[in-house]
């Protein structure tokens, strides 16, 4: 009894510190959405970007890990920047299908290039941090999970103190509410945007450093964006919190799901509960759990 | 067409909404006729009929999104796994019960469009992003239960061979018998596309896309509507898939994977959304693509990667012609290669006094 309940125990672990990781890069997503309206495809394509451009400075001798994180971060809130610039901006006030089919075409130039710029094979991304389980209780936890569900925290709290009590934050969550009325407040609208989607990039770049750790970088470390979405429409797509919990339940589903199910079908439940459950929540709730209701009645 | 409209005086809604728009059009369709049923297979050696085999399967496809995204304005990136639902079926039926192709491929068309109107449920509710949301899961799902579950999939990597369909005793097993098989369906597809536009459900999918309130309060059923739009759709994808696993000799359901859902966006969107003609170009100019891309780089890529590298570098860089031509096409030109069409040919209409 007391082992099953260690298993159990070891599973909820295991799920949370994924499902936090999850909610890091679901929380790049939620920033884009909740400022400008535009749905981000290419969440994954950010990630795998990242874990690129981070595994390709660490090869570079003497490089230490601190100037690598600090590059990767300034490429990515260039990228994001470059971006809305070039593809967003032209898109604004078009059809919703348009945006999401333009990220799409995005992802897939992303992942194109990424193939002829980096090559395919495998890349690791070696932190400082060990390969010792850390033991708590009768469960285990990889470091790497650990240092995952804990920048996935602290980015939760930063974001929180930026969005309550800085003026640019605040001055965002206008632009999010009503943009006319914002641009009247003499709040520049256009910059907000592009801010949204560098600090994105900058959630991205964190999330391919962990997540790149833990799994090595190439091409398949994009996959990890199609898991944004159940995370997203369960929490709600302009809730920040909503990325959190939503992270946590997709994790938690996810590992009971692998834990307790794998044996009867033979394995990649991981891949599958998930999207069942978020068919569910779409079929009843489809603005999530904390995300703003918006009525339209036909 | 090709040709001038001068002369002609529409009197009667009928005459307005007729298939063919002008009496000289009739000789359009039989001089295209002439040329890809006789020309063509005759003129052409065997690998570009293979080209023209996979440009006509990827009409049909092209056609069915277009109907569900262009026409009804909904959107789906489920539909590689609608083509593998009815590639699958047909192969299991063929197989197992040993039926012939014509009993086959309604079949997987049926069946996809079955669980294409079941995974379009959700347009009740939903629409935009959380529709390509749900179809994305859709997709998913479909492909993850293919894959494990032995009973659909075959067992062994997920394929099952398929022997070529054969009608009358002559087994369509060269590349000139299978081109005839696939523009016989090519050509069914297009007509039946045409004629459902200007049908009562084409114009209330047309509605439906353009103000989903307003058709509702003139009287149309959008939810029915919805869901037809996509078991129309999805049975144009399933039958891409049969005829894709004919074509092949296997159903795998790596062919059938989202990249494929994304490829055939790519062609309606490319080619122009909600327009028969659009489709057409779209789905030649995605086909042909990867074709020129390859032999652009066997000539000159050698230059700049080494030949193992060369295969990865060649699909990434189609991966990445496909998305920046995506973005392309939206901000710059929306309606696509048909608009372009239609300029260049309004432009020659009255040249050369285009004043």
């Amino acid at each position: 009894m007391s082992e099953d309940l260690g298993f159990l125990l070891a599973l909820l672990l295991n799920g949370a510190s994924i499902g936090l990781m999850y909610s890091l890069i679901a929380l790049g997503f939620v920033l884009v959405y909740k400022a400008t309206d535009a749905i981000n495809f290419a969440q994954g394509e950010f990630v795998m970007i990242s874990g690129l451009v981070v595994a390709t400075m660490l090869s570079i001798d003497g490089m230490p890990l601190i100037g690598a994180v600090v590059a990767v971060i300034a490429v990515m809130i260039g990228f994001g920047f470059g971006l809305e610039k070039v593809v967003l901006r032209p898109l604004l006030g078009r059809p919703v299908v348009a945006v999401i089919m333009a990220t799409i075409g995005l992802a897939a130039v992303l992942r194109g290039l990424s193939t002829v710029i980096f090559g395919g094979e495998t890349r690791a991304v070696s932190l400082p941090i060990g390969d010792d389980p850390i033991n708590i209780g009768p469960a285990s936890l990889p470091p790497i999970q650990a240092l995952g569900a804990v920048v996935a925290v602290l980015f939760f709290v930063a974001f929180s103190w930026f969005f309550k009590k800085s003026r640019m934050g605040v001055a965002m969550r206008a632009v999010a509410d009503n943009q006319q009325v914002a641009q009247a407040m003499g709040i520049n609208v256009e910059r907000y945007f592009a801010l949204a989607w560098a600090m994105a990039g900058i959630v991205s770049a964190l999330g391919g450093i962990v997540w790149g750790s833990m799994l090595g970088v190439d091409v398949h470390l994009a996959l990890v964006g199609l898991k944004v979405f159940p995370v997203v429409i369960l929490g709600g797509l302009d809730s920040i919190g909503g990325a959190l919990v939503g992270g946590l339940i997709v994790g938690l589903v996810e590992s009971l799901a692998s834990g307790y199910l794998d044996p009867y079908v033979g394995g990649g439940t991981k891949d599958f509960a998930p999207y069942v459950l978020m068919i569910l929540v779409l079929m009843v709730r489809p603005y999530g759990i904390f995300g703003k209701r918006r009525i339209e009645r036909i | 067409m090709f040709h001038r409209e001068s002369g002609v005086f529409k009197t009667t809604y009928a005459a307005d909404m007729a298939l063919y728009p002008l009496p000289i059009a009739k000789w359009t369709v039989a001089v295209l006729a002439v040329l890809f049923v006789v020309v063509v297979p005759l003129a052409f050696h065997e690998y570009y009929l293979s080209i023209l085999n996979l440009i006509f399967i990827a009409i049909v496809g092209a056609l069915g999104l277009n109907i569900l995204v262009g026409y009804t304005g909904q959107i789906s990136l489920g539909h590689g796994a609608f083509m593998s639902v009815g590639a699958y079926t047909a192969a299991n039926l063929a197989v197992r019960l040993d039926l012939p192709f014509w009993l086959t491929l309604p079949a997987g068309g049926l069946m996809a469009a079955a669980i294409g109107a079941l995974v379009g449920i959700p347009s009740l509710r939903i629409k935009g992003l959380y529709l390509a949301i749900a179809t994305l899961a859709g997709q998913l799902i479909i492909e993850w239960t293919i894959n494990h579950v032995p009973a659909i999939s075959g067992g062994a990597q997920a394929s099952i061979q398929v022997e070529r369909p054969s009608l009358f005793g002559i087994s369509f097993n060269t590349q000139t018998h299978l081109y005839y098989f696939l523009l016989f369906f090519a050509v069914l597809a297009i007509v039946a596309t045409l004629n459902l536009m200007r049908s009562r459900i084409g114009r209330a999918f047309i509605a439906v896309r353009d103000q989903d309130i307003a058709a509702e309060i003139i009287g149309i059923d959008i939810f029915r509507y919805k869901l037809l739009a996509f078991a129309i759709s999805s049975f144009y994808a399933g039958v891409c898939g049969v005829l894709y696993t004919y074509y092949l000799g296997i159903a795998n359901y790596e062919q059938f994977q989202l990249g494929v859902s994304i490829d055939y966006l790519a062609m309606i969107i490319i080619g122009g959304l909600g327009s028969v003609l659009g489709s057409i170009f779209g789905a030649v100019f995605v086909t042909l693509l990867p074709i020129v891309i390859r032999l652009l780089m066997e000539n000159i890529g050698s230059l700049f990667f080494s030949d193992q590298e060369l295969a990865s570098v060649v699909s990434g860089l189609r991966l990445a012609a496909f998305g920046g031509l995506i973005i392309f096409f939206l901000i710059v030109e929306p309606e696509g290669l048909n608009r372009l069409w239609r300029n260049i040919r309004s432009y020659f209409r009255v040249w050369p006094f285009s004043y």
